[in-house]
């Protein structure tokens, strides 16, 4: 039977040895990530930021873990709310809701997380959604959510009490949020380089093993459950993180943020992507938000795009676009 | 609390009712599961799709024609399940068989990608708010005295209805020579098929069933709802914590299940309606919780 994820990843990485190359990709991000504001739109930017955190986080739970979570919106968009509120109502710094947002996270993916990991498999997607749905529901009707207008004007405030985030500087002729992208881009840099610290240590190898073989990882001893438990809540909180950033990033916490159909997306950014890789999420959630923003004017043919892409994954294309590259690099060297 | 005992009556009559609906499509789910192994994500959307052939037979059918009789509600009863259960097919033969033999999780990515295609194409075209079904049949209109209450005429036919239909596949299910190869299918398909039947058929036949019951869920659901592009994704996702709340063991489990979570959430609507829309969820969680294979389900 073929496994969901394929370990093509982590084949090609053991030719990679000296130190200067393994940092090589890190630098070539960050020379990409600094440029990008000028070449696009800063917001825009950002928010490719915080989506492929989101689907990196996804991405550790699945691709490493072999657990398709299909309601890990809940996290994003529950962390969006927290993070908004708290800047909003209860006038904390950034840092603060971000922190505060986070650990909030954290706390709903252990209570859904020790729910949700009893069943396996199938079962497991389906516990998730359904739990997800609590959450999206007492986001809709909570007094202090906004309802279905959700939580508009988040204000960007002070960082530290002492930067303001919200102040744009001229660099080079155009005009940029220069403090506030500085902010999102440490955030999801330390996002990312939590998961990519996480998939590399013995944790991240045991989780690997579960995936391949649960029963026997169960007979080496090893406590799966709690293997499982604490990637789901890792993965819940760095979710979280990058919901939180995104509330902070476009000023608005709503629905959409909660609802099931941000939980697919996650699940598509992730397949588009490649399963299973460290840099296939980044990949697939900057080509799915890139879609959505230019086919924002054809209205629900979005969705079904998303749907046809979806299904072209499934049927032909399960290593995703990144996963293909590296399998074929593999063979062809 | 000042709650009249007709009102609380009439809301449980409701939730029977919802629960009906529950119990048709987890059923469908249930055998699809047992099959398969493909958890039916796109069930929603033939349900939908369901109630869409009722109301394309009956208004725009005629008007495309030029005629001035369109498909009434018996014939939709008959015609709509035909017609979704053949799109299943179609989706099975060309799709979901090439699946069978990878990770599991792929046919419900799948089936999720059909799903968002049928309510994106049919949100361009018709009102997310929803669509009147005028075919109501005249012979259920107005309101029967139960005795205890009086109910409307339509919502007990659409329960009794769907109750015959269950039972009905139940029967098919457990008493029949087809149902036999069918368990035999589901139970181990590599010996099914060294005894001659021929599995790829079944699997087929079974998506054909599971689906148009989910399409004649759609049909009888139109009178009642207003038909949306949306009517069966959120649905769809109450049916699935039905599903694991009774587990995908048996056929009486999931109708079983289905009726008593459409109860409760009727009566929940009554003494504390804002939890009405997530009980099913919080019973979920609890059940997992005290029994992770469900109420009716065997650990597999």
């Amino acid at each position: 039977m073929e496994t969901l994820a394929s370990p093509s990843a982590s084949r090609l990485e053991k030719r990679v040895n000296h130190p200067f190359v393994s940092y090589l990709p890190w630098l070539v991000a960050a020379v990409v990530c600094l440029a990008a504001p000028f070449l696009i739109y800063p917001v825009f930017v950002m928010e490719l930021l915080c989506f492929a955190l989101f689907a990196a986080a996804f991405n550790l739970l699945l691709g490493f873990g072999g657990l398709l979570s299909f309601g890990h919106a809940c996290f994003f968009g529950g962390a969006a709310y927290l993070c908004g509120h708290a800047l909003k109502v209860w006038g904390l710094t950034p840092e603060l809701g971000i922190v505060l947002a986070t650990l909030g996270a954290g706390v709903l993916g252990v209570l859904i997380g020790m729910v949700a990991i009893r069943r396996q498999g199938i079962y497991f997607a389906m516990v998730t959604l359904a739990l997800a749905q609590i959450v999206f529901f007492s986001c809709l009707q909570l007094p202090q959510t906004g309802g279905e207008d959700g939580l508009q004007g988040i204000p960007r405030g002070m960082l530290f009490g002492f930067i303001d985030l919200s102040a744009e500087v001229m660099v080079a002729g155009s005009k940029i949020p220069l403090a506030m992208y500085l902010f999102v881009l440490t955030l999801c840099f330390g996002g990312y380089w939590l998961i990519w610290r996480t998939v590399h240590s013995p944790f991240g190898v045991v989780l690997k093993a579960i995936r391949e073989n649960e029963p026997r990882a169960i007979s080496l001893g090893y406590r799966v459950d709690a293997y499982k438990l604490t990637a789901f809540v890792l993965s819940a909180m760095l979710s979280g993180l990058a919901g939180a950033t995104k509330a902070l990033v476009v000023g608005l916490a709503s629905l959409t943020d909660v609802s099931w159909h941000m939980s697919g997306e996650v699940v598509l950014m992730t397949l588009l992507g490649g399963m299973g890789t460290l840099l296939g999420p980044v990949v697939g959630a900057v080509t799915v938000v890139s879609l959505h923003h230019e086919l924002s004017a054809l209205g629900s043919w979005v969705t079904v795009t998303i749907g046809v892409i979806f299904v072209v994954c499934v049927m032909a294309f399960r290593r995703g676009i990144v996963g293909e590259i590296a399998y074929r690099m593999k063979r062809s060297f | 609390m000042d709650i009249s005992f007709s009102a609380v009556l009439s809301q449980i009559m409701l939730g029977l009712n919802n629960g009906a609906f529950y119990a048709l499509l987890s059923l469908g789910l249930a055998v699809i599961f047992g099959m398969l192994n493909v958890v039916n994500f796109a069930h929603g959307a033939f349900y939908m799709l369901g109630a869409f052939a009722a109301l394309l037979g009956l208004d725009y059918l005629p008007r495309l024609l030029g005629s001035d009789v369109g498909i009434g509600f018996w014939s939709a009863l008959l015609l709509g399940p035909l017609l979704v259960g053949l799109l299943g097919v179609l989706i099975e033969k060309t799709m979901l068989q090439r699946l069978y033999k990878v990770d599991h999780l792929y046919g419900l990515l799948l089936t999720f990608g059909l799903a968002l295609i049928f309510e994106g194409v049919l949100t361009n075209y018709f009102n997310v708010a929803g669509e009147p079904y005028s075919g109501k049949p005249a012979m259920l209109e107005g309101a029967v005295n139960l005795g205890f209450m009086v109910f409307p005429a339509y919502r007990l036919f659409s329960i009794v209805f769907s109750l015959l239909v269950c039972f009905a596949v139940w029967y098919l299910a457990e008493r029949t020579r087809l149902g036999s190869y069918l368990r035999a299918g589901t139970e181990n398909p590599d010996v099914a098929r060294a005894f001659g039947i021929d599995v790829p058929m079944l699997r087929s036949l079974t998506y054909f069933l599971g689906v148009a019951l989910a399409g004649l869920a759609g049909v009888v659901a139109a009178p009642i709802y207003s038909v949306s592009p949306k009517m069966g994704s959120d649905l769809i996702i109450v049916v699935f914590a039905v599903v694991v709340i009774g587990g995908m063991g048996s056929i009486m489990g999931a109708i079983v299940t289905g009726l008593a979570l459409g109860l409760l959430e009727g009566a929940v609507k009554v003494f504390y309606p804002p939890l009405a829309n997530t009980v099913i969820f919080i019973v979920m969680a609890l059940v997992l919780l005290w029994r992770p294979a469900g109420l009716f389900g065997k650990e597999r």
